[in-house]
């Protein structure tokens, strides 16, 4: 019964932890941990927890000849059926609610639920994109509301609302600086990114259809200027910078290397997945930024819901708003808020825009939760936000350097997370098994693995929305698993012990994937 | 502040750890020229949540409720009944405030949710495989016609003239910078879609056909016909939904021998939102197209005990590991509007969908035998599900939609919002008809498309 692992380890329970394995139980479950088959080992084709009219084999049919004529291959519960087993699988899962969550360039801060309770207000949640303007006058307002405070947190021009996503909005950014180098006649063909880059900056660059060159980092974890200065020339279209960067320093050359690549031509995109850490303290327009995604997910607390949706709106400078997509909101001094779409473009002077990202308007869902949020916070909260942010990473370096590597502990504060690595761990152990070790402790590990300049990197966010009492006690937990791996301790190699499953066998599902239920 | 635990006891005992003097001295990298001397001018101070709700209840107050007036808009966003079960289950904050799931032996309860969902949405559109969504229907879209180019190795796609404008101008925006060639077309308004046409624009440097089903009309058509003309010219045949619902009544894509078929999955579980956030779905019909496509998977695997469990796989398609290379830059899916819709599918299972689609097809045929009889009104369609087009004399659709929501009914979606300045669609009114909509709703609205387009055939009722 025992899979194949990864680490060619024989799964036991081992004395050394301590653990009371206890009896097997007939069903598997132990306690409040409950195994749940899938949905389609316990449903039925005939049941169904929505009541409805039967079919009536003999009603008018208009679907010509298209009428389904074969099983669907769908199953369903009752509605107790249903809660139970949806009950039973979010147990498995982790959430902030649950406990600190300092997955490194996350921002796994707290989700407020008046966010919650105001984007399931009818007015907001029950209203058709396609709805005439003169009854979306509210839902426009928000939009347009949102865009101010997002021009004004930033100190930039406009706002494209419609992406998606992070990853969508660095695609926005990098079409707008396309769309504004081709409307001046200039092809150019290379992007400079960073090697400490999120994966999504070079992969944007390259379906915007650059060729990506990266840029490497000084020894203390900064874009290396000097490399960067001599790069610079009439091929390079755009910079794609991450500030506060991904080994969570600030780029302090940012507002020279704005001013340099500007004077070579070039435009400044910046990655602003990290912007928590400056929020209400620090304006990205004043660094001399073209264009920056702002991750309403991330920043301004919209759940991330095991993985989205997200929001990416883009801020752009002077040079680059002209050419943002469609649609976006415009007030006019009647206080009509209109939708710019094609038709109207030429009477709102926005003639020169790339195109159109998504159907329909954008993540009003998470606009309306982000605006809540900027509310709730204003000015004077949300540059707390920040600082607290940046002060909880802080407390999280000094009080770990002494057991682990931190490469750039050297370099000055760290902004809102601290990077360290797997340097001096005992044995063949490594940050994977350090993560498994503190899903035990009763954490969701920190980013791992990433960035890549650091070898076996741990990237720990704390966020601002954590209490003093909570991370001293990951801190005491946090050094102990460090100190079982520097010590070369083997039994975390077999974490996580407590966890709903053990290693998973991720060889196994990518050599022959399985990725729909067969029977 | 409600939300920041720490007190100004906390900040003075870490600064003393960090052996800093005050938080600014860890703020030093910052150059002087971008450092604020305070709060950020022009936003107001912090607010409490009464304060704040009471601004926000304001600016809700000035929508036009759907729930709340006879409501016939469709056109790639549907009102469908939202079981209440759906939105409790969304809420446990251990879905709610996840995070993807890299941390697998923590995150069970994400990633069966997402095997689950891939097989249900698999089965839905007749395909092998589908993956755990994309940002939505429109975003999906574009993923299939570049996979399509890869997979074939030619640019040219050609798109049905029934495509959803706003997936057309997704998928041209896209193209604009990929370099691929897109050969669209406008809708012809006639009773059934033309596919002969369509079928004569396949050429030998076509890596795609995009039809969608049902289409922007509303019309349905057998694409058997279009998936066999693709292959023969070593295309694929890329269909796109945007009413999960239709395939709970009608042939689905796959069995008519779509390649890819991707589609919004909005009507289940996710509500009208203002359109986002919505939820993308994509699938393959032949599991050899696995490796090329975007967005994240869920594969099933055992642990270490052998029990079975689900990780994320085949992540080496994906930007953080191939970078430049990888098959899509997205990063995230939709992942909990993909659990909403999965919990309202396995609600409603093969039975309930087929139910739903029956009552959704049942109204919709009632209003449009009922609307088509308004002077002056006239049903495009031959074939339907539950969204049609009704063409006006008079007046153009766009100012009879505005005439009625004056008048307090939402009367569907124009041809001319979706095609603005177009000649020759200016008369179109998308009608769509749901479980939601009740008869009354329906006869209002006949009487006030007969007072807006028709003043002097004024039913007499």
């Amino acid at each position: 019964m025992n899979a194949p692992n990864q680490s060619g380890w024989k799964p036991a329970m081992v004395a050394s932890e301590g653990a009371y394995n206890g009896p097997a139980t007939t069903t598997g479950n132990r306690a409040l941990m409950l195994e749940e088959p899938l949905l389609f080992e316990i449903g039925r084709v005939d049941v169904t927890g929505v009541d409805l009219p039967p079919v009536d084999a003999a009603a008018p049919s208009r679907l010509g000849n298209l009428a389904r004529s074969e099983a669907i291959g769908l199953v369903g519960l009752t509605e107790p059926e249903t809660v139970r087993h949806y009950t039973r699988l979010s147990r498995q899962n982790y959430g902030i609610d649950l406990g600190f969550f300092p997955l490194g360039s996350c921002t796994m801060k707290h989700n407020p639920r008046l966010n919650e309770k105001v984007a399931r207000l009818p007015g907001f949640a029950d209203i058709h994109p396609l709805q005439p303007v003169s009854t979306v006058q509210g839902a426009l307002e928000v939009m347009n509301e949102l865009a101010h405070w997002l021009i004004t947190l930033t100190g930039m021009h406009g706002v494209a609302m419609s992406p998606k996503a992070g990853a969508h909005g660095e695609l926005c950014g990098m079409l707008c600086i396309r769309a504004a180098l081709e409307a001046r006649g200039d092809a150019r063909e290379v992007v400079l990114v960073p090697e400490s880059a999120h994966g999504t900056n070079p992969a944007t660059a390259a379906f915007a259809n650059y060729r990506v060159e990266n840029i490497p980092a000084t020894p203390e974890g900064r874009v290396d200027l000097a490399a960067l200065k001599a790069r610079l020339g009439p091929d390079v279209a755009a910079v794609m910078i991450t500030n506060p960067n991904t080994c969570g320093l600030f780029e302090a050359d940012l507002r020279e290397i704005s001013d340099a690549v500007h004077a070579a031509g070039g435009y400044v995109y910046c990655d602003g997945a990290n912007f928590n850490a400056i929020v209400g303290k620090v304006r990205p327009g004043d660094l001399g930024v073209d264009a920056m995604h702002i991750n309403l997910h991330k920043t301004f607390s919209t759940p991330h819901g095991g993985g989205g949706p997200g929001s990416g709106p883009v801020v752009l400078s002077e040079a680059l708003a002209p050419f943002g997509p469609m649609p976006f909101t415009a007030r006019t001094a009647d206080g009509v808020v209109h939708l710019v779409e094609e038709e109207s473009a030429e009477e709102f002077g926005h003639t020169q825009a790339f195109g159109r990202m998504t159907a329909f308007h954008g993540q009003m869902g998470m606009f309306t939760r982000a605006l809540t949020y900027i509310l709730s916070h204003g000015a004077d909260g949300l540059k707390q936000v920040a600082e607290d942010a940046v002060l909880n990473a802080n407390y999280i370096l000094r009080s770990m350097e002494d057991i682990l590597h931190a490469p750039f502990a050297d370099s000055g504060p760290c902004m809102h997370e601290a990077l360290f690595g797997d340097k001096d761990f005992g044995g063949d152990l490594s940050t994977l098994d350090v993560a498994k070790g503190l899903i035990d402790e009763g954490y969701h590990p920190m980013t791992v693995y990433f960035p890549l300049v650091v070898h076996g990197a741990m990237l720990v966010e704390p966020t601002e929305t954590e209490s003093k009492a909570a991370i001293d006690q990951f801190i005491t937990a946090f050094r102990a698993v460090v100190e079982r791996a520097l010590a070369g301790d083997e039994a975390l190699k077999q974490a996580p012990y407590f966890a709903p499953r053990r290693r998973l066998d991720e060889t196994a599902a990518a050599r022959k994937p399985k990725l729909a239920y067969e029977g | 502040m409600r939300y920041l635990p720490l007190t100004n006891t906390d900040r003075t005992a870490m600064l003393a750890k960090i052996g800093a003097a005050t938080v600014d001295d860890l703020f030093v990298d910052v150059p002087e020229i971008a450092r604020l001397d305070g709060p950020i001018r022009g936003l107001p101070m912090h607010a409490g949540e009464m304060a704040v709700e009471r601004h926000m209840k304001k600016l809700a107050a000035k929508n036009m409720v759907a729930g709340e007036v006879p409501f016939f808009l469709g056109a790639g966003a549907y009102r469908h009944h939202v079981p209440a079960s759906v939105d409790t289950i969304i809420q446990r904050g251990e879905f709610l405030t996840a995070y993807t799931p890299y941390q697998p032996e923590i995150a069970q309860g994400t990633l069966q949710m997402l095997f689950e969902f891939q097989t249900q949405v698999a089965r839905l559109y007749g395909c092998a495989v589908a993956n755990a969504s994309l940002y939505d229907g429109s975003t999906a879209c574009w993923e299939a016609v570049a996979m399509a180019t890869r997979i074939t190795r030619r640019s040219r796609a050609v798109l049905s003239g029934a495509l959803h404008p706003h997936y057309a101008g997704v998928v041209k925006t896209m193209a604009k910078f990929t370099g691929d060639t897109i050969a669209d077309a406008l809708p012809a308004i006639t009773p059934e879609p033309d596919l002969d046409s369509l079928i004569a624009r396949i050429d030998d440097e076509t890596a795609c056909v995009v039809v969608q089903y049902p289409d922007i009309l509303g019309r349905i058509s057998d694409l058997s016909a279009v998936a066999a003309a693709a292959h023969a010219k070593g295309a694929l045949l890329v269909v796109v939904n945007t009413e999960p619902v239709a395939l709970g009544a009608c042939k689905s894509p796959g069995e008519m021998g779509a390649d890819i078929v991707v589609g919004e999955g909005q009507s289940l579980g996710v509500g009208l939102q203002f359109g986002g956030p919505y939820l993308g779905l994509f699938a393959v019909r032949d599991p050899k197209h696995v490796r090329q496509m975007p967005g994240r998977l869920c594969g099933e695997t055992t642990d270490a005990e052998g029990k079975r469990g689900f990780v994320l796989t085949l992540s080496t398609r994906e930007q953080h590991i191939r970078r430049e290379k990888a098959t899509s830059n997205i990063c995230t899916n939709s992942g909990l509007c993909a659990l909403a819709f999965s919990v309202h599918m396995t609600l409603l299972g093969e039975r309930g969908l087929r139910e739903l689609a029956a009552e959704n097809h049942r109204l919709a045929c009632i209003a449009a035998d009922r609307l088509a009889q308004v002077a002056g009104v006239r049903l495009l369609n031959n074939a339907f599900f539950n969204e049609f087009t009704l063409i006006l004399d008079g007046k153009p659709a766009r100012e009879i939609v505005r005439d009625l929501a004056d008048r307090g009914v939402l009367g569907g979606v124009s041809l001319g919002r979706l095609y603005p300045g177009v000649a020759g669609l200016e008369q179109a009114l998308l009608i769509a008809v749901t479980e939601t909509t009740t008869e009354e709703d329906i006869e209002r609205l006949a009487r006030e498309l007969a007072t807006s387009v028709a003043p002097s055939f004024q039913e007499t009722v």
